[in-house]
């Protein structure tokens, strides 16, 4: 029998973005609030300190602030009909471990989704015709608008200090004209331009595109926020995505959000524990509580008024499906909801490389210090005869020249010997890389469920992941790749390389740690997990809260929106929920 | 935990011993003496420089020529294969040089070695596509120990009976590339899981921060301008096209960094 713990209002799994939001704001709401954490504790001192900080080997190459996958990990193929395996390390995405989860090692790119993306369907239907796309593309309406959201994006670029164009009490410079109404400006102004970013948007105005700043959580300037979480301003020291910030520069949650959790008596923080299960009554159609094991290597109960799913985003649908609640999705019948329309974000890009000695510094960087255009996201653009949907933003980020992986050569360089040595020796400060970071849509053969063949080190069967690129996103992807391409040659570049979207996916090369979908929102529960709250059509006491609520994946990166989430299900859990808990929407 | 029962010393995970370790406590406390503020530290695994000052004040007891794991035929394998696939030129020492087959011996005798934080359970499908990653049994270590036996055998099969180090360069490339393309049929791996496991090896020994024991002199940042741990460039990044020529620094000269700090407020 599991050890049994006190009973509580909450109990939240994890301890990143979502968990800081909601273990915040219910913990001053009056309830009381557990947070299960997998990882250890992390504070920006000591653990985020230079000069081990600034260490390429053992964070970007040896993965020190996250998932160790000899734990827990996920098996992988293409499609249906191939024999998953697992995921043996880390390649294509690093979630987090620890405290503050993937928000410690992110990059910063803050950026909201188009209003078309939250009605897809809807928004394809009325422009292009029911007959525009295929039934395999499954997009769906997500049951909220982006007018219901925007306040909480504002919240959220406040509570993170985001910077960019318009700022407060700033007058102009270029901004996003493909972005949809805001009703605040960000709080600071827009990063310093980099050599790479001011030859991206020469280029850019030539070609009659609208260059401009990208919104970044590397905060510009001394900066509180409305908690009262002070930032310092970014060094641009080149250690952003992979590192924690040494400076309280890039908006994580222990710098932004978590103190004032930790602050408070309501709140408790339990690290070195791994949720195995939700326990749930089915009669009563209510979740009870979870089952983790301990930092003592006990098995835990934890009884709890509301569970709330907060992991990174793929382990939610999935411990969903290791306990058993909800119908899992099933790609033969193409029934069931829990880890339907697994998405994902279509990676392609551009190198320009200059065979004069340009001084691009790629070292001298930030995570989110970048240029881009966004003329051709989704609802950017007329889609009218390409037959697809979706687009992407395409950008001159300069995040960082840690060699051992930053290293670029023109294609057609040998791999290895003494032509690639002297390729590298000559391009490192003469290269530009612009990418093409695309939109993913679902597709019936893409989802999460579980593999009895393979199981953790808990004895739960492991996740099992099937995805591959659709035929949209590959017209979409290779669409935006080609301005793109046309972008680079109008860099005067010597040579202009295009790495094309791969014939396949591949879990090996890293490309994103954007993984969405699987437990989705929606209007309806035959087609979604949770509705426009977050929470659960099955157990009304459950909710899930992370980029696995996506139901497709915008051409931006997910995080502003995650947080924008956040503090939508938060307000909604606070202000309703827990006043009267029971189902919020009726079918 | 008040009581010690020797029960519990029998239960450590992967150590020598708790008495062991208790006994020494005392000693290595009283001879170690940590350094001032803004002074070396006399254990630092820095890089030797010829004249920079750190040189001579770096304790004669650490060697980082040591071998920890593999043996004199590997080591001999391993010391020729890196210095192909970065080779020096008149300008730039190569992978030999850097010191690259020993940063690979140090990793592979700890923790990547052993494939921690691998997920290395069965069943295994050797013969997988590439889309899904490796999929071998081996933990880093058996794999070079595997493949290093089989490569040697199959070169003294090719060449007469030499071994790859006495080859041709010409010869140790070709054998290379018969090894990277998976046309090295050896009987235990696919031989280009072993190279492209070599080459991410090397790629790192010669690019990674000093104080791991490879990329020595930092040769590799000097080549390329890449100036290593340095925490800020907030005044820099804007000014296009700069020529940064600042002296690069490890993370092993920390104190450097450290006093710069405090001069520059």
């Amino acid at each position: 029998m599991p050890f049994r713990m006190k009973p509580v209002d909450v109990v939240l799994v994890g301890a990143g973005l979502t968990a800081s939001v909601l273990g915040k704001e219910l913990a001053e709401a009056g309830h009381t609030v557990v947070a299960l954490e997998r990882g250890r504790m992390r504070q920006t001192v000591p653990d985020f300190q230079s000069p081990a900080m600034h260490d390429e080997l053992k964070h970007s190459i040896r993965h020190a602030l996250m998932e160790d996958v000899s734990v827990q990990t996920l098996s992988f193929r293409n499609f249906p009909s191939q024999r998953a395996l697992p995921m043996r390390q880390l390649g294509s995405f690093l979630p987090g471990q620890g405290v503050g989860g993937a928000m410690v090692h992110w990059n910063g790119q803050t950026w909201r989704f188009q209003p078309s993306w939250f009605r897809l369907r809807s928004w394809a239907n009325d422009k292009y015709g029911k007959n525009f796309l295929s039934d395999e593309v499954t997009i769906q309406d997500w049951g909220l608008t982006y007018e219901e959201l925007e306040p909480y994006y504002s919240f959220f670029e406040h509570v993170c200090g985001t910077s960019g164009n318009p700022y407060k009490g700033g007058s102009g410079g270029p901004s996003n004209p493909f972005e949809g109404t805001r009703s605040q400006p960000y709080p600071n102004p827009p990063m310093k331009q980099s050599y790479s970013g001011y030859l991206f948007e020469q280029a850019a105005n030539k070609l009659g595109y609208h260059p401009f700043p990208v919104p970044s959580s590397n905060v510009t300037r001394h900066y509180t926020n409305q908690f009262g979480a002070e930032f310092k301003p970014c060094m641009y020291c080149g250690f952003c995505e992979d590192y924690g910030c040494e400076h309280f520069a890039k908006a994580s949650p222990q710098v932004a959000i978590l103190p004032f959790a930790l602050a408070n008596k309501n709140f408790e923080l339990r690290t070195e524990s791994y949720v195995t299960r939700v326990n749930f009554d089915a009669k009563a159609k209510v979740a009870t509580g979870v089952t983790y094991v301990d930092a003592r290597g006990r098995e835990v109960f934890q009884p709890a008024s509301l569970v709330a799913l907060c992991a990174f985003a793929h382990h939610n649908p999935i411990l969903m499906l290791q306990s058993g609640i909800g119908t899992p999705y099933d790609p033969k019948t193409r029934k069931g909801t829990v880890g339907r329309n697994y998405t994902y974000q279509t990676i392609s890009g551009i190198d320009v490389f200059f065979d004069d000695d340009k001084h691009i510094n790629p070292f001298m960087g930030a995570g989110a210090l970048g240029t881009a255009i966004n003329d051709f996201n989704n609802g950017s653009f007329d889609h009218s005869g390409l037959g697809f949907v979706g687009g992407a933003y395409i950008a001159a980020y300069q995040t960082n020249g840690r060699p051992i992986q930053y290293h670029p050569v023109p294609h057609g360089t040998p791999r290895w010997g003494l032509k690639w040595k002297q390729a590298v020796a000559k391009y490192y400060g003469s290269a530009v890389h612009l990418i093409v970071h695309g939109s993913s849509t679902p597709h019936p053969n893409n989802y999460l469920g579980l593999d009895r063949n393979y199981s953790d080190a808990f004895g739960n069967p492991l996740g099992m992941l099937t995805f591959d690129f659709s035929y949209n996103d590959r017209l979409m992807s290779n669409f935006v790749t080609q301005k793109a391409q046309e972008i680079g040659q109008a860099m005067g570049g010597s040579h202009v390389d295009a790495t094309w979207l791969d014939e396949h996916y591949s879990i090996v090369p890293y490309q994103t740690t954007h993984n969405t979908g699987g437990a989705i929102m929606g209007e309806n529960p035959t087609t979604s997990v949770v509705n426009k709250y977050l929470q659960s059509w099955d157990l009304h006491n459950l909710w899930v809260v992370g980029a696995c609520a996506y139901p497709q994946n915008d051409g931006y990166n997910p995080t502003g929106t995650l947080g924008a989430l956040a503090f939508w299900a938060a307000d909604t859990l606070v202000n309703k929920y827990m006043r009267n808990p029971g189902p919020l929407v009726h079918t | 935990m008040g009581r010690f029962s020797r029960r519990d010393l029998l239960r450590t995970a992967g150590a020598a011993g708790a008495a062991a370790a208790v006994t020494h406590v005392g000693e290595s406390r009283a001879q170690y003496a940590p350094p001032a503020y803004g002074e070396q530290p006399q254990h630092a695994a820095l890089p030797r420089q010829p004249g920079h000052p750190e040189a001579a004040t770096a304790s004669p007891i650490h060697n980082e020529n040591v071998l920890f794991f593999f043996n004199q035929d590997e080591a001999k394998f391993v010391r020729a294969a890196v210095d192909r696939l970065i080779p020096a030129d008149e300008k730039w020492g190569g992978a030999e040089a850097a010191g690259v087959l020993y940063y690979i011996d140090h990793q592979l005798a700890g923790a990547y070695g052993a494939g921690a934080r691998m997920y290395l359970k069965g069943p295994w499908q050797p013969d997988a596509p590439y889309e899904q990653g490796y999929q071998l049994k081996y933990s880093p270590a058996d794999l070079y120990h595997v493949a290093i036996a089989e490569i040697r055998h199959y070169v003294r099969k090719q060449h007469g009976n030499k071994e790859f180090w006495d080859l041709s360069s010409d010869d140790m490339d070709k054998a290379l590339k018969a090894i990277e393309s998976g046309e090295a049929q050896l009987s235990s791996i696919p031989s280009e899981v072993f190279f492209e496991t070599l080459l991410a090896n090397t790629i790192e020994g010669y690019f990674c921060d000093p104080a791991y024991g490879g990329n020595r002199d930092m040769v590799s940042w000097r080549m390329i301008g890449f100036p290593g741990a340095y925490a800020q460039y907030v005044g820099l990044v804007d000014q296009f096209g700069v020529n940064y020529t600042r002296e690069p620094l490890s993370i092993a000269s920390s104190y450097v960094r450290m006093s710069e700090h405090k001069q520059h407020g």
